[in-house]
């Protein structure tokens, strides 16, 4: 054990998180009618000592060890997640989705936070397994199915927030297997014309520059016929598929462009989180004492709106300490991916970076309506066992990545 | 993958510059939001988390000349809920009608509060009695939304004896907001409703306070007091009347329950109205904060109609009191003096096309001015207002203001009728030949015909009568007097007019039998005929005599005769003059 060296600002960076988060689900419970909230942040104390030990024992895994689960684990989370549909149940806010693994009335986990992880070692295995990162679209089909059949089976919860993290998680490791980013447009571009439909200008513009784009990436003309004509049915169906919607995700995304249309009610948490924020000026309220959060304004404060109270007890100075911790992390996570030993562990490490990173910008851009409301918990803040486990098994896992890694006599650069 | 050390090193450059430029992206969203927009995000905070309680001001106390109290405030309670939306607010006042009675009206009657201003505690009981507050503050941790505040509540230790003219207070209406004469007005608050509570509303009123208590997202009260320095309410200062309660109170002990009249007595020196009552009364102290239904159509449906106030808005011929009009207007125009005689003596009546007869209808024989004053002979005052003619007649009725309202400080006091000149307006009623303006002078000489006054007016008449020939507005609160010149007779002429009423009042006048001991009263009456019913009895007058210092007018509806009216008059002068007299420790 010895052999190993620990990497001391990865360690550090996510104990100061982890701290910080319980203290805020602390406060979160600090309500001037007590609820269930209050006695949270013990339980979410216990989950913290649970991780911590559940990080050590897979920071003993080696990569190796690692490459050889892989296809067992990803096959093992396949199963759970169709065992998820079938028997799964809701909890808390979205009680009407499948998200829970209930097994003789015991509520064992969400399937789909064990998937975020398994998706990126086996996305990192059959990325590391090529010797040229895919050129074509046809050669994307084996990285697309490997996220894709996980992230079919969590939109059918459905569980739109995870969804988006595992969207995130295979451009992120696309990107650093080396695949061109032209490319990467190209296939993101049918997503891009489904928004731009809304404006018949925009999604012309958007078509042109898109001819543009297949014309100086020239992909095979039957790929490029192929992604034209995608564009142009994406456009078409969007009013259809707009139609389909049900009212309140409707409503969300309209929402999302101007919250007051409806501040009464679906407009109503994202504003209340707003005033939350901003009525914390530099220093905020004090800790514990945010008016918003006391008298229950802020919805969700304990899970998905927890950064409103970081906002609103600790100001700008407490906001600007929290993004600063997780750009940290960050930094040094692509510090550990650039320095891995191999291709698999670098983008391991590269893989567990993005599923953070989508966590934080989208739940972050949240409480400030810089992005719409999909329910997805903020890494080591939100309270939340199987989240806050799956956050320290990256962590152990990173810590393993690291110690196999080049260049361990500089420890102290980030 | 490409896994060149140069190619990784590369793609984490611009994976970190990606990183950098979201995180400053965002940290610029938060210094937006956070810095630059703290104010008002801070405004909106404070705004969801503080609910205003109206705190009600104490309206000014209403005192009479000798600091007796007509209107005062008792301690009440309002009981009102907070609540974020209607069907909240339903709810909880369903849960509250579990312990306390509370009906589906006031359950929308609150609802209508609330939506008038959602913000504010929606009103539910707004005069809750004691018992039902004590149950409500037991229950309090139960209904976290409950306000309870104590609210002054209007009360008239008098009640029925000031009804005539104290009004009430209630709960503004939407009529009344949507007036603009009351743009500072909320829902919920209190207004005075008629008589001096509405005249002087703007002095009654005092400043309304505020409170605020810190609720939560459900509208709960999390802290009550303390949560933001309040605004304590400014009470108003008091009211002080002309009113005498001592006088007020006998003349209602004079009328009992069972006359319908109305008495007004004033001081003609400066105006003051002393006593001003109407009978049958009712009770005030019942109207405020809400009539109930079944005592307001009891009022409503009573024959007598006490809400018809018989002083300021009863508006009657005003028969022989209207003599000393006639009189003053022929003695003005050196057409009759005191002591002149008409050309035919009064034999029971007089013909002038048809017979007019005389009340006395065995005649009074040769009588002169003075002594048609004293007996009321309508044939000698026939021929005075042939002399006169129907111009002198109908211009002499306006210049002595018997087409104005008296100007006293009520509100809804009814303008007398009376003919606004001499001849279009007869022509445009009967006709141009369908009248004769002889016939309509003979009418008109004896306060019948087109003419009604309101008794108010008539006392305003008779202060000038009382005085050197200048009227007094009536003013029940104390206000610079005002007072006009209606007659211009030299003092001699003034004296001798008073002496003949004076006269009334005595053994040889119409008004013998309401002599009283000790003063001598000037005054006259008159039956106003009202076929196929009873005549109404007027009777104005003063005392005493040499130097009047009360003057006091009364009407009695189907009183027959005019000294069922004086009888009530002169005691109410009778115990104005002695009390005013007596020496202070033997009033009480």
């Amino acid at each position: 054990m010895t052999r190993r060296i620990l990497d001391v600002p990865l360690v550090l960076i996510a104990l100061g998180l982890s701290l910080f988060g319980i203290a805020m689900v602390y406060s979160a419970g600090q309500t001037d009618n007590l609820s269930f909230v209050a006695g949270l942040w013990r339980a979410q104390s216990g989950w913290f000592v649970i991780s911590i030990l559940a990080a050590l024992v897979a920071s003993r895994a080696s990569v190796r060890l690692l490459d050889w689960l892989t296809p067992f684990a990803y096959v093992l989370t396949l199963a759970m997640l169709v065992l998820t549909l079938v028997i799964g149940s809701g909890a808390g806010t979205a009680a009407s989705s499948k998200s829970w693994l209930v097994i003789g009335g015991m509520r064992i986990g969400q399937p789909a936070e064990l998937a975020k992880l398994t998706v990126v070692l086996m996305l990192a295995r059959v990325l590391a397994n090529r010797r040229e990162p895919p050129q074509s679209l046809l050669e994307l089909w084996h990285p697309a199915l490997v996220v894709g059949i996980p992230w079919v089976l969590i939109m059918l919860q459905p569980d739109l927030g995870t969804g988006i993290v595992f969207i995130g998680i295979f451009f992120a490791m696309l990107f650093w297997s080396g695949v061109n980013w032209r490319l990467l447009l190209l296939i993101a571009s049918p997503a891009i014309s489904l928004v731009l439909a809304f404006s018949t200008r925009l999604w012309g513009a958007w078509f042109l520059l898109l001819i543009l784009l297949v014309w100086l990436y020239r992909p095979y003309l039957l790929e490029g016929i192929a992604i034209v004509c995608i564009n142009v049915v994406t456009g078409v169906v969007a009013p259809i598929l707009w139609e389909k919607l049900a009212p309140y995700q409707q409503k969300r995304l309209l929402v999302f462009l101007d919250p007051s249309i409806d501040a009464k009610a679906s407009g109503y948490h994202v504003i209340q989180s707003q005033v939350a924020i901003g009525s914390g000026g530099w220093f905020g309220k004090g800790f514990t004492l945010g008016t918003q959060k006391r008298l229950n304004f802020v919805p969700e404060q304990q899970t998905d709106f927890i950064f409103a109270v970081v906002g609103e007890e600790l100001g700008f100075i407490g906001v600007t300490l929290a993004l600063s911790l997780f750009l940290a992390l960050f930094l040094r996570v692509i510090r550990i991916s650039s320095r891995a030993n191999d291709p698999y562990a670098s983008l391991i490490a590269f893989g567990l970076l993005a599923s953070w990173l989508v966590h934080v910008f989208e739940n972050v851009g949240m409480t400030l309506n810089l992005m719409p409301i999909t329910g997805i918990p903020l890494p080591f803040f939100s309270y939340g066992g199987s989240f806050m486990l799956a956050s320290w098994l990256s962590v152990g896992i990173l810590m393993r990545i690291s110690s196999e890694g080049r260049g361990r006599g500089d420890l102290a650069a980030i | 993958m490409s896994y060149h050390p140069h190619d990784v090193a590369r793609r984490a450059t611009v994976a970190r510059g990606l990183l950098v430029v979201g995180f400053l992206g965002f940290a610029t969203a938060f210094f937006r939001a956070q810095v630059l927009r703290n104010a008002e995000y801070l405004a909106q905070a404070e705004q969801n988390r503080f609910r205003e309680v109206p705190l009600a001001a104490p309206r000014g106390i209403i005192y009479d000349r000798n600091g007796r109290i007509i209107a005062e405030n008792l301690p009440g309670y309002a009981v009102s809920l907070l609540s974020p939306t209607a069907d909240s607010l339903r709810s909880a006042i369903r849960r509250l009608a579990n312990v306390i009675p509370i009906t589906e009206d006031q359950v929308e009657a609150a609802v209508r509060r609330w939506r008038k201003n959602p913000t504010r505690p929606a009103v539910i009981l707004p005069d809750a009695p004691f018992d039902v507050v004590a149950v409500l503050e037991e229950r309090r941790v139960e209904n976290p939304s409950l306000i309870i505040q104590s609210t002054p509540k209007r009360y008239y230790p008098d009640g029925p004896a000031v009804a005539s003219f104290v009004g009430y207070t209630g709960e503004v209406t939407e009529r009344e907001l949507a007036d603009t004469m009351h743009t500072d007005y909320k829902p919920g608050q209190q207004i005075g409703k008629g008589g001096l509570e509405r005249s002087y509303e703007k002095q009654l009123r005092g400043k309304e306070g505020v409170r605020y208590v810190e609720v939560d997202a459900r509208g709960r009260v999390v802290r009550d007091a303390g949560a933001r320095a309040e605004v304590a309410p400014q009470a108003a200062p008091p009211l002080r009347t002309n009113i005498d309660m001592d006088l007020q109170m006998y003349v209602m002990s004079l009328l009992g329950d069972s006359l319908r009249a109305g008495v007004v007595a004033m001081d003609p020196n400066d105006g003051a109205v002393l006593a001003l009552y109407s009978a049958p009364t009712f009770d005030p102290n019942r109207f405020v904060g809400g009539i109930p239904a079944d005592y307001w159509r009891e009022l409503n449906t009573d024959p007598r109609r006490p809400l018809y106030n018989k002083v300021i808005q009863g508006r009657y011929p005003p028969a022989s009191t209207w003599k000393l009009a006639t009189s003053a207007m022929a003695m003005e125009a050196g057409l009759v003096q005191l002591d002149d005689y008409m050309p035919q003596p009064c034999t029971g009546g007089y013909r002038y096309g048809r017979y007019f007869r005389c009340w006395n209808h065995s005649g009074h024989g040769n009588v002169n001015l003075r002594q048609a004053i004293e007996q009321s002979c309508d044939v000698y005052f026939y021929q005075v207002g042939l002399k006169l003619g129907l111009s002198r007649l109908v211009a002499g009725g306006i210049k002595l203001k018997m087409r104005e309202r008296s100007g006293v400080d009520l509100p809804n006091e009814t303008q007398p009728q009376f003919p606004p000149d001499a001849q279009n307006y007869f022509n445009e009623r009967y006709g141009a030949r369908g009248w004769v303006p002889g016939s309509v002078s003979l009418n008109l000489s004896i306060g019948q015909g087109e003419n009604a006054q309101t008794l108010i007016n008539m006392a305003r008449f008779y202060t000038a009568l009382a005085t050197d020939g200048k009227a007094a507005r009536p003013e029940i609160v104390t206000r610079s007097p005002e007072r006009v010149q209606i007659m211009n007779l030299t003092e001699a002429q003034m004296a001798g007019l008073r002496l003949s009423m004076a006269g009334v009042v005595s053994s040889r006048g119409t008004a013998n039998s309401a002599r009283v001991e000790g003063i001598t009263v000037a005054g006259k009456t008159g039956t106003a005929q009202n076929p196929p019913y009873p005549d109404h009895a007027w009777f104005l007058g003063f005392a005493p005599v040499d130097k009047p210092r009360i003057v006091v007018g009364v009407f009695v509806e189907y009183g027959e005769h005019g000294y069922v009216a004086a009888r009530i008059a002169t005691k109410v002068m009778a115990r104005y003059l002695k009390a005013a007299t007596a020496p202070m420790a033997t009033t009480e």
